[in-house]
């Protein structure tokens, strides 16, 4: 007997998480001397106003979308891949190396290439913690953190020497005119509607959502997908079953890892054309809290990475207005994450108690 | 003189999980100095009523009497005052604690351990001694077998006062001797005035041991009566709420060729526990070879090695042709490409996935078969809800809902599936672990008719189960595994409950 209801379980939970995220943060905002409610016109405004802004929110959105997903393949194997930082960074470095050192005729090419190759770099850092999970039963969860940390000085070693641009920044020099990906702006002309070019978001948008479909096939319509779920479901009946642990280990994680790199496709190859430092800002982090309140479901996560994005985009526009320090909006953020993840249970139960005493009246 | 007030008095107990009404209104009156049974199928309500009985649950409604005394009992120390204790069916010891240590835990009368321990010294051996409960006081739990653990249960409930025992499902993981003796030391408890409540789903055990009888069905008490004024099919119809056929008609086997053949099997575990010892036997198409025993004595891991998730050494031979042990060829996928078939002992932890919906169950196992893809690289979903929709209706599963999650069906519904989608495979060898362990009488009978059929097809059927009753009825033959041999083979016909018993708890009879 199910508890609640789908759509309670799926919608009006996580919605009032929500709403209680913001009560707290309009509390926080109120203490610091502002009205909140000008706070969250602001917020709004500031993430969906103008196309512009709207581009930042989504071009926000991708990454996420392309870090949460990473997080939910490996959660259906029962792997919690806390790396997706580490593996977006190196996979950056891939989509890099990739359009720096091949002459892509055209950008089309180059996004295969370059995709590819943050896909490659990606699923390579997380290889190594998987096979450490599979073969020798290291804890992924402390692997991919250390190989997160791991990541920033091999990247950060070469921005600031071997693929260091002429200059002062450590960053690698910009790619080719011709391979950049088209803008938003320029996707959405061809189909006849306005859209600001000075903001971010970019094709990588495009092959975000088709991850989105991809994952989904992959978990829910292929055998990989049955046996990764029947794994991360029950490991023991999954042996009996004749399904190789290892396997479903190594295979769940190089997706996630790839997944994560090819996040790279939209920060690195859409928005900066070149890789620099410090390029991940965390939305590999952000990943976790998207899947998790995504459901570990690629449409789940394509609206919480909407909402992060508007959390992101609009927290920026915030501070800015505000002057109110940048680590407020930090605050707000952790808030939802909070609510919408480590609390789930504190608005679940009290629903789940409530549905139950509905039905019981029902049956009366 | 007035009417001795009853033990323990229950009046119009009931309690609500949900929608589901676990017990309704249910009266019982235990008088003191009697063993009174309360049997019921799994899901009956039993627990639950013994779990408000012991403060674990809040009832919705009712009164609890004690002595004749209104009782409220909000938590286990509640009922511990009120002196009762519980022996749970998985026992709440620390393993690695002696036996005095386990008593005196919860208990302790002061900072220091020492004198706490030298009082329960003292008080453990005259206990012993009234109770015929003898225990080595400084035995680490570890390493004392089942039979003792219980005792150190029982003992633990009298060093708290308990007047009132309520033990649950207390046989379950002894071996018939064993349990003969839990009984012996039940009727001196009775003796010395005590109280004791049994639950228990075998009627074999109600008729044995108590005084009366209350049966339970969907919650409800149904009926209480005299253990002397009823008998065994009468106490399943009870149950059940219909007449139910407690022996197993089939006609004698007619073995054909070799099926499976097994060598010097022997299984070494990670921890290096030697658990299968040169094991060697065979099974013909057309018959099953039933394997007694106590829990874990090996059969578990017996069942792994044929169904091909546990590393041994040996020689197993499969329709004459052999099978790998080692390879990484050796899982679960080979075994079924070669005609195994395999219901495991524990449906939970192997042979279901409790969240998947009962379509994705019956694909489990199988979902690399050819009739269950489309294009090449997708699974067809439609083709698989087809299948086990037909599968629930053949093996008559309640409700025949294929999106259902495999957790929201009954035990006995929940086995049907997984013995629909093993025996539909038409295996040669169907491997069986604990068939109807959890399951209803009358999804019992359905079990034991599939496999029968099976037999008559001509296949072979390895059977392994911890209840004797269902290893008489079904086997052609007997073997008994004790500490990881196979301590000697029976026909069912030429032998009893106490000559296996004795083999069971590793007694070489004088003919084996």
């Amino acid at each position: 007997m199910n508890k609640m209801p789908n759509w309670a379980d799926t919608i009006l939970v996580p919605l009032l998480s929500l709403l209680l995220a913001a009560v707290i943060s309009g509390v926080v905002i109120a203490l610091i001397g502002h009205n909140p409610i000008y706070a969250l016109k602001l917020m709004v405004s500031g993430a969906l106003g103008t196309s512009t802004n709207f581009s930042y929110t989504l071009y926000y959105a991708t990454n996420f979308i392309f870090t949460g997903l990473a997080v939910a393949v490996a959660y259906h194997a029962r792997m919690f891949n806390i790396g997706g930082e580490g593996q977006a960074y190196i996979g950056g470095l891939g989509a890099a190396l990739a359009c720096l050192y091949i002459p892509w005729p055209h950008w089309t090419l180059a996004l295969i290439g370059g995709g590819l190759a943050a896909a490659i770099f990606g699923a390579a850092w997380a290889a190594i913690p998987a096979y450490l999970q599979a073969k020798r039963g290291s804890h992924i969860v402390i692997t991919t953190i250390m190989f997160n940390y791991m990541s920033y000085p091999v990247v950060n070693y070469l921005l600031n020497g071997p693929i260091k641009a002429e200059g002062m920044e450590p960053a690698t020099p910009s790619f080719a005119a011709e391979i950049a990906l088209p803008n938003l702006s320029a996707i959405l002309g061809t189909f006849g509607i306005a859209f600001s070019d000075r903001g971010p978001a970019n094709f990588a948008l495009v092959i975000a959502l088709l991850a989105c479909v991809g994952v989904w096939i992959l978990i829910w319509r292929t055998k990989l997908g049955y046996e990764t779920r029947a794994f991360g479901e029950s490991e023991s009946a999954a042996k009996y079953a004749g399904i190789n642990p290892t396997k479903i280990i190594m295979i769940a994680m190089l997706i996630s890892g790839a997944l994560a790199g090819m996040m790279a496709i939209n920060n690195v190859m859409g928005e900066a054309e070149r890789l620099v430092l410090n390029a991940v800002e965390g939305a590999g982090f952000i990943g976790i809290a998207v899947a998790l309140m995504g459901r570990n479901h690629p449409l789940g996560i394509l609206i919480a990475a909407l909402l992060f994005g508007i959390l992101y985009q609009g927290g920026a526009e915030l501070s800015a207005e505000l002057r109110i320090p940048r680590e407020m909006v930090t605050v707000i953020q952790a808030l939802v994450i909070l609510f919408t993840g480590a609390l789930d249970n504190m608005v679940r139960m009290p629903i789940e108690k409530l549905f139950l005493s509905l039905r019981r009246k029902e049956a009366k | 003189m007035t009417e001795q007030s009853p033990a323990i008095e229950l009046k119009g107990i009931s309690k609500a999980f949900g929608p589901v009404q676990a017990n309704k209104d249910i009266s019982i009156r235990v008088m003191p100095g009697t063993i009174h049974g309360i049997i019921g199928e799994n899901g009956a309500g039993k627990s639950t009523l013994m779990s408000i009985l012991y403060g674990f649950y809040k009832a919705d409604s009712g009164e609890i009497f004690i002595n004749g005394k209104k009782t409220e009992i909000p938590d286990s120390q509640a009922a511990i005052s009120a002196g009762i204790g519980m022996v749970f069916q998985h026992f709440k010891l620390v393993e690695n604690f002696t036996v005095l240590e386990n008593v005196i835990l919860g208990v302790e009368d002061g900072f220091l351990l020492k004198p706490s321990l030298n009082k329960a010294r003292k008080e453990l051996r005259q206990l012993a001694e009234e109770y015929e409960l003898n225990v080595d006081p400084d035995a680490v739990i570890e390493n004392i077998g089942v039979g003792m653990q219980q005792r150190v249960e029982i003992l633990k409930a009298l060093y708290r006062r308990a007047d009132i025992l309520i033990l649950d499902e207390p046989t379950g993981v002894l071996t018939p001797s064993e349990a003969d003796q839990l009984f012996r030391i039940l009727g001196r408890l009775r003796e010395e005035g005590k109280t004791i409540i049994l639950i228990t789903h075998k009627l074999r055990e109600i008729m044995d041991i108590t005084d009366t009888v209350s049966v339970m069905r969907r919650g409800e008490m149904t009926a209480t009566v005299k253990t002397a004024e009823t008998n065994p099919s009468h106490l399943a119809e009870l149950m059940v709420g219909r007449k139910v056929l407690l022996q197993v008609d089939k006609a004698p086997a007619q073995p054909g060729e070799i099926i499976l053949d097994v060598k010097n099997l022997n299984v070494t575990d990670e921890q290096g526990v030697h658990r299968v010892k040169d094991v060697s036997f065979n099974i013909r198409a057309g018959e099953i070879l039933g394997i007694a025993g106590v829990a874990g004595n090996g059969q578990s891991e017996l069942l792994e090695v044929l169904g091909g998730y546990c590393v041994a050494t040996g020689d197993i031979f499969m329709n004459g042709e052999p099978i790998d042990l080692t390879g990484d060829k050796s899982d679960g996928q080979s075994r079924r490409e070669r005609g195994i078939a395999h219901v495991p002992e524990d449906r939970h932890r192997e042979g279901l996935i409790l969240n998947f919906s009962a379509w994705e169950n019956t694909a489990f196992g199988y979902h690399k078969d050819g009739k269950y893809q489309k294009n090449g690289v997708l699974m067809d979903n439609a083709a698989i809800v087809q299948d086990t929709a037909e599968k629930m209706e053949r093996f008559d599963v309640r409700p025949p809902n294929p999106m259902l999650a495999a957790k929201n069906f009954s035990g006995g519904n929940q086995q049907k599936i997984v013995v629909a989608r093993e025996i539909e495979r038409n295996p040669d060898l169907l491997l069986i672990g604990q068939p109807t362990r959890g399951v209803d009488i009358g999804a019992i009978e359905f079990i034991h008719k599939q496999i029968i059929a099976l037999r008559d097809q001509g296949k072979a059927i390895l059977l392994v189960s911890v209840e004797l009753d269902e290893i008489m009825s079904l086997s052609d033959r007997i073997a008994v595994m004790f500490d990881g041999k196979i301590m000697g083979e029976r026909l069912p016909d030429e032998t009893n409950t106490q000559e296996l018993g004795l083999l069971m708890a590793g007694v070489q009879g004088e003919t084996a």
